[in-house]
Parts: C-alpha cells; structure tokens; sequence
C-alpha cells in the first residue's frame, strides 16, 4: 500500500503543476473565448524576467520580493500591450483569426524573452526547501516519501485557486468577467467595458504564469522547454473542460496521477514511456466520449 | 400632446444614416425625439430599422460593424454618437437588447448587480437599488438566486429590464419587449414599464412590432419602413389612423378581410419617402 500511495501523491504533485498552466488557459479561453496559444511562452517569459532580475538584483536587500514585484510589472504591461495591439484592433474577428494572433503572441514572446533574457538554462532558488519529508512512518511500514518542493507547489496552487474563485464569485469585477464570458453583448449593453476587462484577465493569466514559471523553473531550471510544457496543459482542458477553473485542477491531479501510476504498474509490462503520451490517449478517450470534458459548461437552451 | 410642445427633449436623433460592414445602407436618415419623461414608441416591420436605431443610440453597433456615417445623437444636449457603450450607459442611456440577454449562469441576482457595473463600489446605494428592483418584479426575489438561464422567457425579461434599472438610467432604450412572451406577460411588463416611467421618471424609446400594445402604452410613436421614418405622431392618432389600423392593426373599415382579397400590390402598402 505505501509504495502505491507514494506514486499516487507523487503523481498528484505533478498534476497540480499541469493544472497552474491549465489554469491560465480557462481563465483567457472564459472571458473572450481566444484559445490564448501564448500561455506556455508567457510562462517562459514571466519566468526568465523573474530569474534574470533576480540575479541582477541580488546584491540588494530583498531580490526575491523585488523581481517578483518588477515581473508582476512586466506581465501588467505585457496585458495592456497585448490588449492595444492585438485584441483591439481584432475585435468582431472570428475566433480562428483571434487563435493565429496569439500563435505570433507565442513566438514573439519566446523570441524576445530569449533575446532580452538570454537563452542559457538558469537555475532559481526561490528557497523552497528540496530535501524530501517521510510522512506517516507509523501508519505504514516504510513511510511515505514526499517531495517537500511539490508539497509546497500544491499548497502555492492551492492558495491561488481559492483566491481565483473568490475572486470570480465575490467581487465586482470578478462578476463582470463572469458576464463577459456568457454574452459580450449583453456585458457592453450594461456597460461593462470589454477592452479593460480584457487588461484584467490577461493581466490575472499573466500572473498565473508567472506563479508557474517560479515553480516549473525551480524544478527544471528556467529554460525554453518550459515554453512547451503548454502542450502538457492542452489534454488538461479536454479533460477538465476549457471553461472550468475546477475543471482544470481536477484535470491536471488526474493526468498526473493517471500518468504515474501507469508509468510505474503498467510500464513494466510493456516497456515503459507511458507516461509521455498517457495524457494525450486520454485526452483522445475523452474527445470520443465527452467532448465537453468533465465539468465543460453545459449550454442552457431555453426552447 | 405633441412631442415637440411637451417638456424638453431628452434625446434627439438627428437625421441619421447607417451604415453596416461599409455597404449595407439600412438607415436613411431617421429622426426622432424623446422628450424628458416619456414613453415613445418606434414601430415598424420587421427589418424597417428598429434596432438598428435603438443600437446607434447606444452605440453597441459598432460590435456588429455597424457604423453612424451621418447626422448627429444627443442626449441631455450633448452629443453622445462617438462615445463607447460603456460610457453612454454612465451617461444614462441602457438598452435591453431584443431577446433578453441575461447571463445565463449567472444567477438573476447576479444579473441585476452587474447592471450596477458603471456606478462602481457603492453598495450600499446599490444594496437599496435592488430592493427597489425587486419591489417592481416581486418575482424575481423569489428566483433571486436561480441561474437565469433557467428562468421563463417572462422572468427574463424582467431579469433585464431590472438590470438595466440598476445603473439608474434616465433612460431605457427597450427592444421588442414582446417578443415570444404569452399576451398576459406582455401587458405585465407594459404596465411595469409605465410604472417606472411614471415613478421613477425613466424616459423609454422602445422599438416593438406588437403595434396595439406599443400605441396603448406609448404617448407618442413613429413608424419606420425600409430605414426612414414614414409616419410620426400621438399615440392615439396613430392607433386611430386608418393606414396604422389597416396595415399594422390588422383592422380596416369593412371589417376583417382576408389576406388574399386585396390585391397583391396593396398587401403591403409602402409610404414612399
């Protein structure tokens, strides 16, 4: 049972990192229906601004606070720019030419992230303590071995998910987003104004991204693969569903766990690699049978 | 009663033109006004430019790539055709679009609080705006925390009506209130509609094909075809006017006809403008 339980919250540790990618993704998707293909190579850049600063400014009194704060700056401005440049001038345009824009988006932010950053693999230490804890010696024989850095990604994940939800449940603006998501129209009739609700919710997935970035970049390194780990998130959502913020955290924790144990019950018996195309299979399972996902908005017609 | 003799004039639309998408000439040059205080009915047939006109008000017509390419829109004299929707709703102007459109997963309370979008954080002046929403739709308290996309067409309709009072507009710009609700609902939300107007003192443009309840409720109307104003006047002129009762009320002098005993050509009598 120990080993079994160990794979598992392992598993569930990386789904939890899936689901903070994912996240951005339903939160951009929600408000303006854009498929925002930049949200890997916005975490790539949120990350290499964060280390980049951070060794920049180490000689300063607090340079973790201080990168975070100047990187929360970046991301804002990246918002306000996208939505002048990008999203303004292509309102009324169908999704697709929304969906190509933010593939530019992509390669334009990995491209100056690189340029202005640098392109090497940089390590981060933002001090989350990497040696692993053994918890419940008593209950089983050999204690269960977890990783103390995913311990505190699932606790970072967590923390942000709830202030999502009160965010969207609670406050005036989070409402207004809400009603943006369900009828544009309606949203501009009562006077919701759609280019600063568009700065805020890619202001908010640019946050997302950053918190991301941190976590991903202490794990791996900050390098340009973390760009790509978008395509991770992307079975996430078929999973979840694209509209669901419960969606893509029940997503991730299902895919990562889905993938570990597989990896290690399964693999063995058929050579192992499971775990690099577990989550697609899946994700195809799903597209046959339920192609809103788990917990997709379900359309309310009314006849 | 006389729109031009009654009061200041609230909005005026002057002469203008509208254009969709570049080429789609549907306004020709409307006019019309709204004075201070009172209801105005804007009737027509369907594709006579109704919305159309009420979106340029509101300005929610360049989402459809619609755009006022002549004449001019003011309201409480100031010109307000250049302005974003959001703006003319702080201005206080609201438009209920045609069809509802609530927020379906947002529950109806939800929906009357996002109406309150533009007045900012002020809760509790807002707090109190919805108790006085409710008191006008009684109904909707009781579906308060129902997801309005599971309500009736009916409570919809107020769920809108209700939202757009909570910007504490001047002025609703009210688009085919009828539309798919059973007779008994529609003379409810007329009735609703004079009560707020006579209480609360919000102007109401509202654009309706239902002419008979339009003129009954209205104190003065315009009738639109193909993009021009044809016909202006009292409310009860125009319920009395013979070519209004033949061709809109569906009443002629010799009684009831049948559609095929007039002659093609007169089916549909135009006033060519």
């Amino acid at each position: 049972m120990g080993p079994f339980i160990e794979v598992l919250i392992a598993g569930l540790m990386a789904g939890v990192l899936y689901s903070l990618v994912a996240l951005g993704f339903v939160l951009i998707f929600k408000a303006s229906g854009v498929f925002n293909f930049a949200q890997g190579a916005m975490v790539l850049f949120a990350a290499l601004s964060f280390v980049r600063l951070m060794e920049f400014l180490q000689n300063t009194f607090a340079p973790i606070l201080l990168s975070l704060a100047i990187t929360i700056v970046i991301m804002i401005v990246l918002a306000l720019l996208v939505e002048r440049l990008v999203l303004r001038p292509l309102v009324n345009q169908p999704p697709i030419s929304l969906f190509m824009a933010t593939l530019g988006i992509a390669y334009f932010l990995d491209g100056l992230g690189q340029s202005i950053w640098g392109s090497d693999i940089y390590t981060l230490d933002v001090g989350i303590p990497k040696e692993p804890l053994l918890l419940f010696e008593s209950v089983f024989e050999d204690g269960i071995l977890v990783s103390s850095e995913d311990l505190v990604a699932a606790l970072v994940a967590g923390v942000l998910v709830a202030g999502l939800a009160v965010f969207f449940q609670r406050t005036r603006i989070g409402r207004a987003l809400r009603a943006v998501a369900d009828d544009h129209q309606a949203a501009q009739s009562v006077g919701i104004p759609l280019n600063y609700i568009w700065v805020i919710v890619w202001t908010v997935a640019g946050l997302v991204a950053l918190v991301a970035g941190i976590i991903w970049g202490s794990k791996l390194g900050v390098q340009f693969s973390l760009s790509l780990i978008a395509l991770k998130a992307l079975p996430v959502l078929i999973l979840g569903g694209f509209e669901s913020v419960l969606g893509a955290i029940i997503g991730g924790l299902i895919i990562g766990a889905g993938e570990k144990l597989s990896e290690t019950y399964l693999g063995p018996l058929i050579g192992g690699g499971i775990e690099y195309w577990f989550a697609y299979v899946l994700a195809l399972a799903f597209l046959l049978f339920r192609p809103q996902g788990l917990f997709g908005e379900v359309h309310i017609d009314r006849v | 009663m006389n729109a031009n003799d009654s009061g200041r004039i609230l909005l005026s639309v002057k002469n203008i033109e509208v254009i969709y998408d570049h080429v789609i000439l549907v306004l020709k040059g409307v006019s019309l006004d709204v004075p201070d205080g009172r209801i105005v009915a804007l009737l027509g047939a369907n594709g006579a430019g109704k919305s159309t006109t009420l979106k340029a008000i509101s300005n929610l017509l360049r989402a459809e790539r619609g755009d006022v390419t002549k004449g001019s829109i003011i309201f409480d004299d100031e010109r307000i055709d250049q302005l974003n929707p959001s703006l003319v709703v702080k201005r206080g102007i609201v438009q209920v679009m045609e069809g509802r459109h609530c927020f379906a997963h947002l529950t109806v309370e939800e929906n009357l609080l996002t109406g309150a979008f533009t007045r900012g954080a002020a809760r509790a002046s807002i707090a109190e705006d919805l108790e006085k929403v409710y008191s006008y739709f009684p109904r909707l308290k009781l579906r308060r925390s129902s997801l309005a996309g599971y309500t009736s067409g009916g409570e919809q309709q107020m769920t809108a009506v209700g939202r757009a009072l909570m910007a504490r507009p001047r002025m609703i710009l009210l688009d085919e209130p009828s539309m798919g609700l059973a007779p008994q609902i529609v003379e409810e939300i007329f009735g609703i509609v004079e009560d707020l107007n006579e209480k609360e003192k919000v102007s109401f443009l509202l654009a309706e094909q239902n002419t008979s309840v339009a003129l009954r409720h209205a104190d003065y109307g315009y009738i639109l075809e193909n993009g021009r104003v044809v016909m202006d006047g009292p409310a009860n002129d125009l319920a009395n006017n013979e070519d209004v009762k033949e061709f809109y009320l569906g009443i002629s002098t010799a009684g009831r006809k049948s559609f095929r005993d007039s002659k093609h050509y007169r089916r549909r009598k135009r006033w060519l403008a």
